[in-house]
């Protein structure tokens, strides 16, 4: 009799059609307006790669090629050779953005915070071209988000 | 014979009527195309076509260093990449005979669990959206991306973690993340009760599937199912209760059990796992210990980066560890975890060097995938499409 009422007065679709009218006034909006709002994103996040300074302006990477080796992808390619002030540096980097499948391994293996993958994901491009990011194109990255990846690293730093 | 009964005869023999279905079918899940012989809206046989998302995953690790392997696991069933990285970690830990620390294990536990609570949010939300209910899915993702958020907090990538390494995990967890978690686990509750209202009792939802894509104990025994599909049909099998790894065995939890094996079993046994699910997590985060989290051996693990740029012994382990690898002693190994699919297994021969000789992917999907024939014969096409939904099927780990 029971069951007989309950499906005779539709009694489970006006339960969850209450629910929904309910959930239309009571709920506050969850949704952001990407582009214009955005999600937080934590210090570890993982995005674009940069190359970065040291606060004199010289470049961090020694070209030690522990990137190189550790990238699962292959997606690093270094070439390097002492420059004319002796000193140790790359004269290529490249990374083939298309590659890179983001582990991190790259950043962790870096003995001196040279290559870092920063908070930025976007980096969407038109052509296949434009992904294959060069020394300049990763040094550029890391002069314009220097200021959140070193915040970034110090928060972390205790957890490394 | 007359003219006219010739033509009936002719029209009584139809072949069967074959069709596509998929891949871009957007209730195939991902990239599956079925073959399905017709007869009418009838299914006599299905058969489904795999294989167009196979990257050679198996054989590429075998060129890979143990470290860099880790991360083609999360590619695998991108739905809860955690638990497949799981599995491989324990296989090589299992080789190496190192015991990780406890709090790794907790901190395992608790993103395992995490992990199928963001599965089965997917699996019965889109589920629910093949079946014809929109709002779940709405609801669910929201859930859905609250968890990421975690995974992102803790490895800083949603999907594609790379977190659980051989010997422990690679960081600790963040300030603030276990009070937000337990403050989660304590919220989300609601919104289940909320799916729960508007699926279980609903005819329509019930219409689509009771009785619909049927797996008897038996049938369920022979082709393998592992996981919710097994449980669904009656077998109270868990591997985290019947061979406990890491810290399960001090977890309490029930496991649940199906009785009908169709569609809507699966269905409520998915739902009751994610509440034994977020048990699990409260208990992990209540008692989760303080401590390393990953073992002191900077031959496996990577030493603390300030002593790494001290000490001229640990600045040589990391430079090793990142261009050699460890090595791993020949011999061969079968690591599973119950992932939230079924049965994830590793199959791992190592011989002495840095890199796995073979590895051998155990994707639970794959086993019942086999049984969709089986079990949509007799079915109308759009009942194939709830058997599909109630299967989980990702191809991330079914083409490997």
């Amino acid at each position: 009799m029971k069951q007989f009422l309950q499906s005779l007065l539709l009694i489970e679709i006006c339960k969850g059609m209450w629910l929904t009218l309910k959930y239309m006034f009571v709920k506050p909006r969850v949704t952001i307006n990407y582009p214009h709002e955005k999600g937080p994103l934590s210090p570890r996040f993982r995005g674009e790669h940069v190359l970065r300074r040291y606060p004199n302006g010289e470049e961090r990477c020694i070209a030690c090629k522990l990137c190189e080796a550790v990238c699962p992808a292959q997606a690093i390619v270094i070439e390097a050779e002492p420059r004319e002030d002796g000193s140790r540096r790359t004269t290529r980097y490249d990374i083939d953005m298309t590659k890179c499948i983001y582990c991190g391994l790259c950043e962790e293996a870096c003995p001196v915070d040279a290559i870092v993958e920063g908070p930025n994901f976007e980096f969407a491009t038109e052509t296949r071209d434009e992904l294959f990011y060069d020394k300049e194109r990763l040094l550029a990255n890391g002069d314009r988000w220097e200021a959140q990846i070193a915040r970034n690293l110090e928060t972390e730093a205790k957890y490394k | 014979m007359s003219d006219h009964d010739d033509k009936k005869d002719k029209e009584t023999q139809i072949r069967p009527y074959t069709m596509n279905f998929g891949p871009q079918h957007p209730a195939a899940h991902g990239v599956l195309r079925l073959v399905l012989e017709l007869d009418g809206e009838i299914v006599e046989r299905a058969d489904p076509h795999i294989g167009l998302l196979h990257r050679g995953t198996e054989k590429l690790i075998e060129y890979k260093t143990y470290m860099q392997a880790l991360p083609y696991f999360d590619r695998l069933d991108y739905v809860c990449p955690m638990n497949q990285e799981h599995a491989f970690a324990l296989a090589t830990e299992k080789l190496l005979d190192i015991q990780i620390p406890e709090r790794a294990q907790y901190i395992r536990v608790l993103f395992c669990e995490l992990g199928r609570v963001l599965n089965h949010i997917l699996n019965i939300t889109t589920f629910a959206l093949d079946v014809g209910a929109i709002t779940p899915a709405l609801w669910g993702f929201e859930e859905r991306e609250k968890g990421m958020e975690f995974y992102e907090r803790v490895c800083g990538a949603r999907l594609h973690a790379n977190y659980f390494r051989t010997g422990g995990v690679s960081k600790d967890l963040p300030d603030g993340l276990i009070e937000d978690m337990m403050a989660w686990t304590e919220s989300f509750p609601d919104t289940l009760n909320d799916l729960d209202n508007l699926l279980t009792n609903n005819r329509i939802f019930k219409q689509r599937t009771v009785d619909i894509g049927v797996a008897t104990k038996e049938e369920a025994l022979d082709w393998g199912f592992t996981g919710p599909m097994l449980r669904g049909s009656g077998v109270a099998w868990d591997l985290r209760k019947s061979q406990p790894y890491e810290v399960y065995d001090k977890m309490e939890f029930d496991v649940p059990v199906g009785k009908t094996g169709d569609c809507y079993a699966r269905y409520l046994v998915r739902m009751e796992e994610m509440r034994q699910s977020l048990k699990i997590m409260q208990q992990c985060l209540r008692d989760i210990p303080d401590g390393e989290i990953a073992v002191d051996d900077h031959k496996i693990t990577p030493p603390a980066r300030g002593e790494m740029k001290r000490s001229m012994e640990a600045m040589i382990h990391h430079f090793k560890l990142f261009t050699e690898g460890y090595h791993v002693p020949a011999g061969e190994i079968y690591a599973t975890v119950e992932a939230p699919k079924g049965e994830f297994g590793v199959y791992l021969i190592a011989d002495g060097t840095n890199r796995p000789s073979r590895c051998r992917i155990r994707a639970p999907g794959f086993y019942h995938l086999q049984a969709l024939d089986f079990m949509s014969k007799g079915h109308m096409i759009a009942d194939t499409v709830s058997i599909i939904g109630s299967m989980d099927v990702v191809f991330g780990e079914i083409d490997r």
